[in-house]
């Protein structure tokens, strides 16, 4: 067995990719009040844009994460107008949203699994070797091994997540998503495009989510059109466990999630992976809904 | 009976319905009653798939393991999930929409992973009772337990079926059936009426699992084969669409969403590898356009005035322009 060191180090990089998706989610739900689970097919249209570039139209990887991450940016925002927008128009309950999320998510890893067939021939493609560096770094005197790419992931997801505080805490639009999210009639009523807030959240959600979904399929190499069932659920335990709708309760349930997932690995092994972490998401939800962080309905955001 | 069956098959063998086709729609219709139940007393419940594989599992071990006949598979399969249900209702039910969707989604992972890994957690449970390593083989895990006989007839499933809607049928006009619609339009409301919430809510939540299971049963001796993938998420969200397709504003809805759920696939043939997005296209278009789904009175008149509007409107256009014109 690793040393309780390494599994930490491994636990925060896996962390960091299901913080960075967990935050679509959570972003989300804070402003809309609705669940996106067509989230987690952004996350692999990150990949597969990114498999695409870097594989079939040889764009280096600083030009092709990138162009990922805005395609799946994009694609979050065709989720908005195609079945958020018509359903909220129609003030039609919450579950309806759900379920056509749901189905939107059907729809695109269909869809992928109908592209990723000439492209590579079945339904699995890897990025190629030697893209990133792959030797690990050895520190023997704390019997570590780090595997660089995990690293930049680590910095990657960081970055991105300061810059969405910022973003969000201390920007005008950042205000305006808040004001949004906070009650939706005032916010309007005090000048606030909300249409433009909800494209602009919906975009944010994919921007972070497609880079979570690239930077899994650099650390496991293989893309396939199913890679946001790995994180689905996963992502959803994050923002239950954080509080549902808050940003900086999914960020701290992203790393939980992944510490006991390593964790219950390393002691169980692999199989029981997913049974403690949905055990955990269970027992959480009977004993506190509103998350370990969670504040009151009102003050979500 | 089997002669009106050949019949109907005959009827609706050039949309290319044959017999194993039907008895597929006729499982997925009583999973449709299934969630009905739940949705139709306002609970998003997404535990059925999890129902379905306990009901399915323990169906066949009574009737491979013990070797009972099939209907004393199908009772013991059903009273298995009922005892699970009951103590996983009461906390759960608490939670109400979104929470309650992750809560039974969580459910029906582990159950997914509990049947994956059933074999080995027996085996160590045994090794540290016996001392000595023991290896115990019955699930077979992710590969499934294989030949199981076909032994569902297709009048089973029919009768079955009609059982379920005569049921239905007197539920709603029982005093429990006007409690659960009390619940759905407003808990408190209900609650302060004298309605016991909780009781009905479980009671409900019983009755959900305990017809999935029945459909797990019946299915298990169909395919002849079960695994626990196939009783993942995938499944959970193909028996939400049933409900989806068919509307839930009546108790024919969810069966005739899952009748239809069955045939369309067969139907459409040439769609092959388009099912997935045939589906998604299904629950996304009819979301967005028919929200109260096919079986809908309502629904399908206000369509049609819109519709009619519609041509109006553009008659008048029309009208105005050749009018402008000259």
């Amino acid at each position: 067995m690793d040393s309780f060191l390494q599994q930490v180090v491994n636990a925060v990089s896996l962390g960091a990719i299901y913080s960075l998706f967990a935050l679509g989610y959570a972003l989300v739900f804070s402003i809309l009040g609705v669940l996106n689970l067509a989230h987690s097919a952004v996350f692999m249209t990150g990949a597969f844009f990114g498999l695409l570039l870097v594989d079939k139209l040889d764009q280096p990887l600083w030009i092709a994460a990138p162009l990922a991450m805005i395609a799946a940016g994009a694609v979050s925002v065709l989720l908005e107008f195609v079945a958020f927008r018509p359903l909220r128009r129609r003030g039609a309950a919450r579950m309806s949203q759900l379920i056509s999320s749901i189905g939107a998510a059907l729809l695109i890893v269909n869809l992928a699994q109908l592209a990723f067939k000439p492209l590579w021939g079945g339904t699995e493609a890897y990025f190629p070797q030697g893209l990133v560096p792959d030797q690990p770094i050895v520190i023997e005197a704390l019997s570590l091994r780090i595997v660089p790419i995990r690293m930049i992931i680590l910095v990657i997801a960081l970055a991105l997540v300061v810059a969405l505080q910022y973003l969000v805490m201390r920007t005008r639009i950042g205000q305006q998503m808040r004001a949004v999210a906070f009650n939706q009639r005032t916010a309007a009523l005090l000048g606030v495009n909300v249409g433009r807030v909800y494209v602009l959240t919906f975009f944010l959600a994919g921007l972070l989510g497609g880079a979570a979904g690239m930077l899994y399929g650099l650390v496991f190499l293989n893309v396939t059109p199913f890679i946001g069932d790995d994180v689905a659920l996963v992502g959803l335990t994050a923002i239950v466990l954080g509080g549902l709708g808050s940003i900086n309760g999914a960020l701290v349930g992203g790393f939980l999630v992944a510490a006991i997932q390593t964790f219950s690995i390393a002691i169980g092994g692999s199989s029981y992976k997913n049974a403690v972490v949905f055990g955990l998401l269970f027992v959480l939800l009977l004993a506190r809904p509103q998350g370990l962080f969670g504040q009151s309905e009102s003050t979500r955001a | 009976m089997d002669a009106l069956i050949q019949a109907l098959v005959d009827i609706l063998r050039p949309l290319g319905i044959t017999e194993p086709v039907l008895q597929f729609m006729l499982v997925n219709a009583i999973l449709g009653v299934s969630i009905y139940l739940t949705l139709y007393t306002g609970m998003f419940s997404l535990a059925n798939a999890g129902f379905m594989a306990i009901g399915a599992y323990a169906g066949v071990a009574a009737t491979q393991f013990i070797e009972l006949p099939l209907w004393l598979g199908l009772i013991v399969g059903m009273a298995v999930a009922g005892l699970i249900s009951l103590p996983i209702g009461l906390p759960v039910l608490r939670l109400k929409d979104i929470y309650l969707a992750i809560a039974t989604i969580g459910f029906g992972e582990v159950v997914i992973i509990l049947l994956l890994n059933f074999d080995e957690i027996i085996s160590s449970v045994a090794t540290a009772l016996q001392g000595e390593r023991v290896r115990i083989r019955l699930l077979e895990g992710a590969r499934g337990i294989k030949g199981i006989p076909k032994s569902t007839e297709t009048w089973m499933l029919f009768a079955f079926l009609a059982l379920l809607m005569f049921l239905l049928w007197r539920l709603h006009k029982s005093r429990l059936g006007r409690a659960m619609a009390a619940i759905r339009e407003d808990e408190r409301a209900a609650a302060n009426m004298g309605i016991n919430v909780v009781y009905v809510k479980n009671v409900v939540f019983v009755m959900s699992a305990v017809v999935a299971a029945s459909a797990g049963v019946f299915s298990a001796h169909l395919t002849r084969i079960i695994s626990p993938g196939a009783y993942g998420f995938d499944k959970a969200v193909d028996i939400l669409s049933f409900a989806v397709l068919g509307g839930t504003s009546t108790w024919v809805g969810p069966i005739v969403g899952g009748l239809a759920m069955g045939a369309l696939p067969e139907v459409l043939r040439f769609l092959n590898e388009l099912r997935g997005v045939f589906i998604g296209l299904i629950l996304l278009g009819v979301i967005l356009f028919l929200p109260g789904g096919l079986v809908n009175p309502a629904g399908v008149r206000l369509l049609f005035r819109r519709a009619r509007r519609a041509l109006r409107r553009r008659a008048d256009a029309a009208e105005r322009s050749s009018h402008a014109a000259p």
